[in-house]
């Protein structure tokens, strides 16, 4: 009970931590039907951010643990989310009435820059947190002793996620996104600059998945300029899981797959771990492509 | 082919036949490399160039191959190039096997799915998988390829075996991409709804694409086991793939010379700029990015060359 | 049954006939109970206002969409459940409202697409280029090179789909859909786009069609064209039959009348 207690809450971290990716790609994809393949990188350029931010600046010694992490976590969300505006720019922008494949290749080829660049500034090896800085306490709730860390994790991509759902929800450039995802065309008509709203898409999703990268390098200590591939595709796969191009689909398909995958890791086999998140993707896709939460649309001919 | 294309063509075929007689052991292995590399990208260019499928699991099926070979070989003593039509039966039935439920799905889709199965197989070898693969370190005492009677050791003999089977392979592919089977692929290629609206059974073309293009990597695979006599996982990473996929769009889809040509780009130019060896996946990056902006059709794109062009003037003749 | 009788059974079954076929996505029902038969050597035209269904019925004769109830036949045979490409085999042919050519191919690629299924040889014919693979492209080439001709394209046989005018292109189509050699060919709006005189000349391709005993079915919104070439209309609304006639006495059907007034001008 205690192992599938502890496995649970540890899902749910990592869970949580896949959702906050999976939002970059179900955003993008719902605006431009675009897999934005950089995105995994950019979430690895949070975490290598967050680190040069942590130990260079010193933060957390001048203005203590909570504000100084909350202060390095909103510069990191700043940094990527300009790095994701510059890359929509670079990368996406030329190919936007370009054939499907010109535009996956770029994004391929986007993922493979970001990554080497990454790689040339800091080296092949893994790079790790500082661990003083962290509280490394625990918590006792009724007897069952979690790491402080986690819990915070899960708070803080809970508190992100329904902070999303609401500006998605009940603003107006929120109704906006949501309404370039349905018909874009339509969308222009009625007014709405519909370039602004994939700018901003490519703003807020790499945010999220930099504060993610951030999150995993306190959770893990270590992070490694691939990293991004291996999050990325398991975040995907949540996106795939939830129902592509649907937000809150990506948020429980996030921390479902974390589930799962803790779950199997601990019952099953620790050396399939990363193999599951792909059986589940391809299952999903040969079962129901539209997803948990998806709708099922007619194609066109 | 025009006579100047031909003239081209049989000066580069014969600088390269007489290339291991002027270069040193080293370099005649680049060249080995760029010949497996080009084999299996010819292979690859059947389903992502000429058919449009977006495979970028390709290394799974070169794996299938490799292993086959080295399994059947170290295990059963069975000669080493006896095990090619099986390396290709294996690798291509597993492509079908895969692909049978997965193929209906809409491109960026299938890019996913074989990226999800190149890194299953890979995970299945580190697994020691019904304890055949030998695990993270693989398998190793391959023994030497023989043909007719000839030990095949050095990187001089290699190279007339690898490049003989790109030079056969290129000589099967030209033809088959002018005939009934080439030209339904690129049917499915430019529109599938009008391709089955003509009565082209496009499921049928899917999986035979796949099928024939694994079964090709799937011998590139017994030629590598042969060439190595060591096998690992590693060498059958996702990035083995991604280089296949970059070889087959930096070339031109569905064509056979820029297929080639990127091959010894890809392959053979990092061996050049060693010095900048870590830069190179950078480079490729920023290649990749900057083509599909200004040349999203290759460097040497695909010219027609989809009907014998000998055939149409006896048509239009009568 | 004696000879007569049989003969007599002959004329009366249809090439194509559906009966009460409804088609919905999610809560709209598109097409709904619509009945209506096509027979051998006739020119028949489906029309309506926009919306009205006209190329769901297409599509669900193609087998593109299945229909959620009533059956299709064709040439006495169900074909619904068939996939399309099975369909087509059995001898159905058709061009797309939105043009649907293999853009980046040549003419005579886009209408050996047609000859395919009627041709043989697979993957080692392919590769080895055998005789019997090279008289079978021959054949292939040879009817290709001729339909092209048919529709008057036989000047750019090696010439890039993605080149040619919006009016060549629906010829393309037609000859592409010609080579499948189909008993019934059925035509979305192919004088959609069309000038005038393009439309005049077609106009004349369609009675040469008719003239190799192929049986047309067309959707077309241009009156002169489907008053001149078709000998039965079928009037779709709001996803219903509403008539099925001669032109003639269509043109003067009240419902037919309402149902355009207000949405096109030209009946």
């Amino acid at each position: 009970m205690e192992e599938f207690f502890q496995q649970l809450t540890n899902g749910l971290a990592v869970g949580g931590i896949y959702a906050l990716i999976a939002l970059g790609y179900t955003m993008v994809y719902g605006v431009l039907k675009l897999i934005n393949f950089a995105h995994g990188d950019l979430f690895t350029y949070g975490a290598y951010l967050g680190l040069t931010l942590l130990t260079s600046l010193a933060l957390t010694d001048r203005l203590g643990f909570v504000a100084g992490v909350l202060v390095l976590a909103l510069m990191v969300m700043g940094l990527v989310a300009v790095l994701g505006a510059i890359l929509e720019r670079a990368a996406y922008r030329p190919l936007r009435e370009s054939p499907r494949l010109s535009a996956v290749v770029s994004a391929l080829g986007a993922s493979i820059f970001l990554q080497n660049t990454l790689m040339l500034i800091y080296g092949a090896r893994f790079q790790v947190y500082p661990d003083h800085i962290l509280p490394a306490a625990t918590l006792n709730i009724f007897g069952l002793y979690l790491p402080l860390m986690r819990v915070l994790i899960v708070l803080a991509s809970v508190v992100m996620m329904v902070a999303l759902y609401l500006f998605i929800q009940k603003t107006k450039i929120g109704t906006a996104i949501r309404a370039a995802a349905i018909d874009q065309g339509a969308a222009r008509l009625m007014g709405i600059d519909v370039n602004r709203v994939i700018m901003l898409v490519f703003l807020v999703g790499p945010a999220l998945g930099g504060a993610a990268g951030l999150m995993v390098g306190l959770y893990y200590g270590q992070i490694n300029f691939t990293m991004g591939w291996v999050y990325g595709m398991k975040a995907f796969t949540a996106a795939i899981l939830g129902g592509i191009g649907n937000i809150p689909g990506a948020m429980v398909g996030g921390l479902l797959l974390g589930v799962i995958e803790a779950l199997g890791a601990a019952y099953i086999s620790i050396a399939w771990k990363d193999a599951i998140a792909f059986c589940v993707l391809i299952l999903i896709l040969i079962v129901r492509p539209t997803g948990l939460l998806g709708e099922r649309v007619a194609d066109k001919v | 082919m025009s006579r100047a294309n031909l003239l081209v063509t049989g000066l580069c075929a014969a600088l390269l036949a007489v290339a291991p007689l002027f270069l040193n052991a080293y370099q005649v292995d680049v060249l080995n490399s760029i010949g497996l590399y080009a084999l299996l990208a010819l292979g690859l260019n059947l389903i992502l160039g000429e058919a449009g499928l977006f495979n970028m699991g390709h290394a799974a099926f070169y794996a299938m191959g490799a292993y086959t070979t080295a399994i059947l070989n170290t295990r059963y003593q069975i000669p080493v190039l006896w095990t090619l039509p099986l390396s290709a039966a294996v690798a291509g039935a597993f492509a079908l096997a895969v692909a049978r439920p997965v193929v209906h799905l809409r491109g960026d889709y299938l890019l996913i799915v074989t990226i999800g199965v190149g890194e299953i197989v890979r995970i299945a070898l580190v697994n020691d998988v019904f304890g055949i693969t030998g695990g993270a370190n693989g398998i190793f005492g391959i023994s030497r390829p023989t043909l007719f009677g000839v030990v095949i050791r050095q990187p001089q003999q290699f190279f007339y075996l690898i490049w003989g089977f790109v030079a056969l392979t290129i000589f099967l592919f030209l033809r088959l991409k002018r005939s009934r089977f080439g030209r339904a692929l690129n049917y499915l290629r430019e529109d599938e709804t009008a391709a089955e609206g003509s009565g082209i059974n496009t499921d049928y073309y899917k999986l035979a694409a796949f099928g024939l293009g694994a079964a090709w990597a799937g011998m590139a695979g017994t030629l590598f086991a042969a060439k190595m006599t060591i096998i690992s996982p590693e060498s059958f990473s996702f990035w083995e793939s991604v280089v296949l996929f970059m070889i087959v769009i930096l070339g031109g889809a569905g064509s056979i010379p820029g297929v080639l040509l990127a091959a010894f780009l890809v392959i053979g130019l990092p061996e050049l700029f060693r010095e900048f060896a870590s830069a190179r996946m950078l480079v490729f990056g920023l290649v990749m990015m900057v083509m599909m902006v200004f040349r999203p059709q290759g460097l040497w794109p695909s010219r027609g060359g989809q009907v014998s062009l000998a055939l149409l003037g006896k048509a239009l003749k009568r | 049954m004696n000879k007569a009788a049989v003969a007599a059974d002959h004329v009366a079954s249809p090439l194509l006939s559906l009966h009460a076929v409804t088609k919905s996505f999610g809560g709209l029902t598109a097409v709904n109970g619509v009945s209506f038969t096509v027979e051998e050597g006739s020119v028949v035209g489906l029309i309506g206002p926009n919306g009205a269904g006209k190329t769901t019925v297409f599509n669900l004769i193609t087998g593109n969409y299945q229909p959620n109830q009533g059956d299709i036949h064709f040439t006495g045979q169900r074909v619904n459940g068939l996939r399309t490409h099975r369909i087509i085999m059995l001898g159905i042919a058709r061009t797309f409202q939105n043009i649907r050519l293999f853009q980046q191919l040549t003419l005579l690629e886009n209408v050996l697409a047609g000859c395919h299924y009627r041709m043989r040889g697979g993957i080692f014919a392919g590769m080895l280029w055998l005789p019997a693979q090279r008289r079978v492209e021959q054949e292939a080439i040879e009817r290709a090179t001729r339909e092209l001709a048919f529709v008057g394209l036989g000047q750019q046989t090696l010439a890039v789909a993605k080149n040619l005018s919006y009016g060549n292109q629906r010829r393309l189509e037609i000859a592409r859909a010609l080579a499948t050699q189909p008993r019934l060919l059925i035509l979305d709006e192919p004088a959609g786009g069309m000038n005038e005189q393009e439309t005049e000349a077609l106009i004349g391709l369609i009675e040469q069609i008719r003239a190799r005993g192929i049986t047309i079915l067309l959707i077309e919104h241009d009156m002169r064209l489907v008053m001149r070439a078709c000998e039965k209309l079928v009037v779709l609304e709001h996803g219903s039959k509403i008539a099925e006639d001669s032109p003639e006495r269509v043109r003067c059907d009240p419902r037919v009348i309402e149902a355009y007034l207000g949405a096109e001008d030209e009946v």
